[in-house]
């Protein structure tokens, strides 16, 4: 990397099953006056604005049309890009990189409560000519890959039901997360098939939310923030785009995405030299696959490290701290943001009662849904 | 700390038609086989890949990104969709600037492509849902609707008439008769433009572009590596985006002030002090007649209302001091959105490299401008090109 990039400020507002309360609009505007406040920036001396969003998820054919507005950003160097706010994220630090812009604000959200009929839409993301014709429900391909997964690695299907026992139970520790909750293996297991062996609590509830976070190069950060956070490696990665060419047992594109990072960062041992991880947990096996895939499990291994314990808060490698998307829900192109918001507050060491002890670097990594093999790494570090 | 230099060394670009046989993926696939063809790279030297297209309703696809990553040659390397609506063409260009000249990678693929056939019966349906829920929509307006008041207050504020803007569309329609990928090239006069069928006074059918299907592609690269490929680099050498409120109903629509914010980002970037003395081909948006002459103003081409007035004197013309579309434009070309902006990009660097062919400028030009447009007007982006 170029002058270091540090993150100094965050707004966040949600993160809730309904926001009946506020449009897009208004929720954009409150996480966005939060962030520039942290920051202690006016938007006028935002350099440039990022957003991430797809234009099915908000009901408009040209969503970009209405993110200037409630950000601050009206006749200003406003794009968007249609994935993961870490995606976006990635662009706001390579931009900050080319030495044009200082400062870039980075935002996306989820009003999914908005959607009346999330499986269509999930089901328009499929390939028209080889996959929609099938006529079935999106989520067949999670049970695919989800029973290949297991096939493959050797994890088995409580192993997969732990990872939500564990994150629901952390996110009751978590004032930000609505689905807190205090399960055991058994409700998860007999809980409703959606596409065996993937079950209803298996998958993460939608919610509602949106986040900021204000990007500055090192000079700025450094006379505008006492905590700046640290931005040391980022990578998005695509694996096989079709779904009927794919290794559904490995997500390839977190693999990639995580070396990449790990090379920008000087990091090579990850499991030792990361003290936290928020990973996408979208559906449970995916937590599992994506450790292994990062590299901070051997394969097979991920579904054991969490019966053990080692990935709880207090275990040697606490994952998904926060809840995770199990535990906060599931907020589309805002998921990445919400594991972002989780790695600020533990290196700023304001996680309260599930605070890491002594967390000094985090990974955070996300993943785009079904059908997508694209994901994206950032290492974050408060020093 | 400065950016690092990019070259555009390669480019592709796929007949523009109504309905074309390839999917998506297909047409993509074709403009990035081209691109690196004439770079003469493959796709295993790409770093990384940025795609341009327009709204997902148009494939009637949801992340349409991931739908044509694999055409576009994403799989297994980094790949991301940018979107600024119909601004986007110009801007992917921008998006694989900003790869290459932050250090992210040293080759990037910039590929637009765009589908519009698939929406049935028209693609204007996906215009519909553009407009605000609340406030707008139960209004019913249409895309052409919107234009036609844009239209009438650029003409009532300048005094400029129909045949003026006529003119526009006559001169773009006969120089895509050179154009290889043209769709509507065609010979027309002023009366055909005026007399043909009106959709929204004073748009009618030949001052609009068509819906095309189309891709096209261009190769970036960092300087060390332009300089071991070609001996004729293109330099992108400045880039602008600006996006408006998308409150459009209440500002003045006679002068796109986003344009000009968009416009004096890369001036100011590329060193260019006096742009109506210094650019020597533009290749502005040009979906409506009416817009080229906007566009001109805005980029600070031409005085406020001035534009129509070159126009009638040839200055715009191919052989004029300012060549303006000489690729045939949207209104010749075609107008598949993104795929458009990057045509447009496209012509700049043929030109620039003395390669246009038929549609070759006079006078050897070394800076050349492109601009796209879109979302309620509202997006201006720009790039400025220099061999």
């Amino acid at each position: 990397m170029n002058e270091r990039v540090a993150i100094i400020g965050i707004g966040v507002t949600g993160f809730t099953s309904v926001s009946p309360a506020l449009s897009f609009k208004e929720l954009t505007y409150s996480a966005a006056v939060k962030a520039y406040a942290e920051a202690g920036l006016h938007p006028r001396e935002i350099d440039s604005f990022v957003t991430a969003s797809e234009d099915f998820m908000e009901g408009y054919s040209i969503f970009d049309e209405y993110v200037p507005d409630q950000m601050g950003a009206v006749m200003r160097p406003v794009h968007t890009v249609t994935a993961d706010f870490l995606q976006a994220f990635g662009i706001g630090c390579m931009m900050i990189n080319t030495g044009m812009f200082r400062t870039i604000a980075v935002q996306a959200h989820s009003k999914a409560s908005n959607v009346k009929t999330l499986n269509d839409v999930k089901s328009f993301a499929l390939d028209p000519v080889y996959l929609r014709t099938l006529k079935e429900n999106a989520e067949f391909i999670a049970g695919l890959e989800m029973r290949r997964f297991i096939d493959e690695s050797g994890n088995t299907e409580e192993q997969c039901a732990r990872v939500v026992v564990k994150n629901r139970k952390s996110a009751l520790l978590n004032p930000q997360a609505a689905h807190g909750a205090d399960l055991t293996v058994d409700d998860v297991l007999s809980s409703r098939p959606i596409s065996t062996p993937l079950k209803h609590l298996d998958a993460a509830a939608p919610c509602d939310g949106s986040i900021m976070v204000v990007l500055a190069a090192e000079k700025e950060a450094k006379a505008l923030c006492k905590n700046p956070v640290w931005v040391k490696g980022f990578a998005w990665f695509s694996g096989q785009g079709n779904v009927w060419c794919r290794n559904m047992a490995e997500a390839d594109y977190a693999r990639l995405a995580s070396q990449k990072a790990c090379r920008m960062a000087g990091i090579t041992n990850l499991s030792k030299e990361i003290d936290f991880v928020e990973v996408c947990d979208e559906y449970s096996y995916k937590e599992l696959q994506h450790l292994e895939a990062l590299g901070i499990a051997r394969k097979g291994e991920a579904g054991f490290l969490t019966e053990t314990g080692e990935t709880s808060i207090q275990g040697a490698l606490p994952v998904n701290a926060s809840g995770g998307s199990l535990g906060m829900g599931h907020a589309f192109e805002a998921s990445g943001g919400m594991k972002v918001n989780e790695a600020v507050t533990q290196l700023r060491h304001q996680a309260g009662a599930r605070q890491v002890k002594n967390a000094r670097t985090g990974l955070v990594q996300s993943w785009r849904g079904i059908p997508t093999a694209t994901g994206s790494v950032a290492i974050l570090s408060n020093g | 700390m400065g950016y690092r230099k990019v070259a555009v060394v390669g480019a592709g670009i796929t007949k523009f038609v109504r309905r074309a046989q390839e999917t998506g993926p297909e047409m993509s696939y074709l403009a990035s086989k081209m691109a690196l063809d004439q770079a003469g790279m493959k796709l295993k030297d790409v770093e990384m890949i940025t795609m341009g297209s327009a709204p997902d309703a148009f494939d009637g696809v949801h992340m349409k990104g991931e739908y044509l990553l694999s055409g576009a040659g994403g799989n297994n390397k980094q790949y991301i969709r940018n979107f600024v609506g119909g601004g986007t063409g110009v801007f992917a260009p921008v998006h694989g600037w900003m790869h290459v000249a932050s250090g992210a990678c040293d080759v990037c693929l910039v590929v637009c492509s765009e589908k519009m056939s698939t929406i049935y019966p028209h693609p204007a349906g996906a215009f519909l849902t553009i407009f605000d829920h609340t406030t707008e929509q139960p209004l019913k307006p249409t895309l052409i609707w919107i234009f036609a008041l844009e239209m009438r207050r650029y003409m009532e504020t300048y005094g400029i008439s129909k045949a003026d803007i006529a003119r526009v569309a006559v001169k773009n329609k006969n120089n895509a008769l050179d154009h290889p990928s043209a769709q509507v090239a065609e010979v027309v006069t002023i009366e055909d433009v005026l007399n043909s069928e009106v959709l929204a006074e004073p748009v009618n059918r030949l001052d609009i572009s068509p819906a095309s299907d189309g891709a096209a592609a261009i190769l970036l690269v960092s300087e060390d590596v332009a300089k071991r490929l070609t001996d004729k680099p293109v330099w992108i050498d400045g880039v602008g985006w600006n996006l408006d409120t998308a409150y459009w109903a209440t500002k003045d629509l006679c002068y796109p002030r986003y344009v000009e914010k968009a416009a004096r980002m890369a001036y100011d970037m590329a060193g260019i002090k006096e742009p109506h003395k210094e650019i020597q081909v533009a290749e502005p948006y040009d979906p409506f007649d009416y817009k080229e002459l906007h566009h001109m103003e805005g980029l600070l081409l031409c005085a406020r209302g001035d534009a129509a007035r070159l126009t009638a004197e040839g200055y715009t013309a191919r052989t004029g001091n300012l060549p303006v579309c000489p690729s045939g434009g949207a209104l010749g070309v075609g107008n598949p959105i993104s795929a458009t902006g990057l045509m447009k990009v496209i012509e700049l660097f043929l030109q620039l490299r003395g390669e246009a062919g038929a549609r070759q400028v006079p006078g050897n030009p070394r800076v050349g401008v492109a601009q796209a447009w879109g979302d309620l007007m509202q997006v201006g982006t720009v790039i400025v090109l220099r061999s």
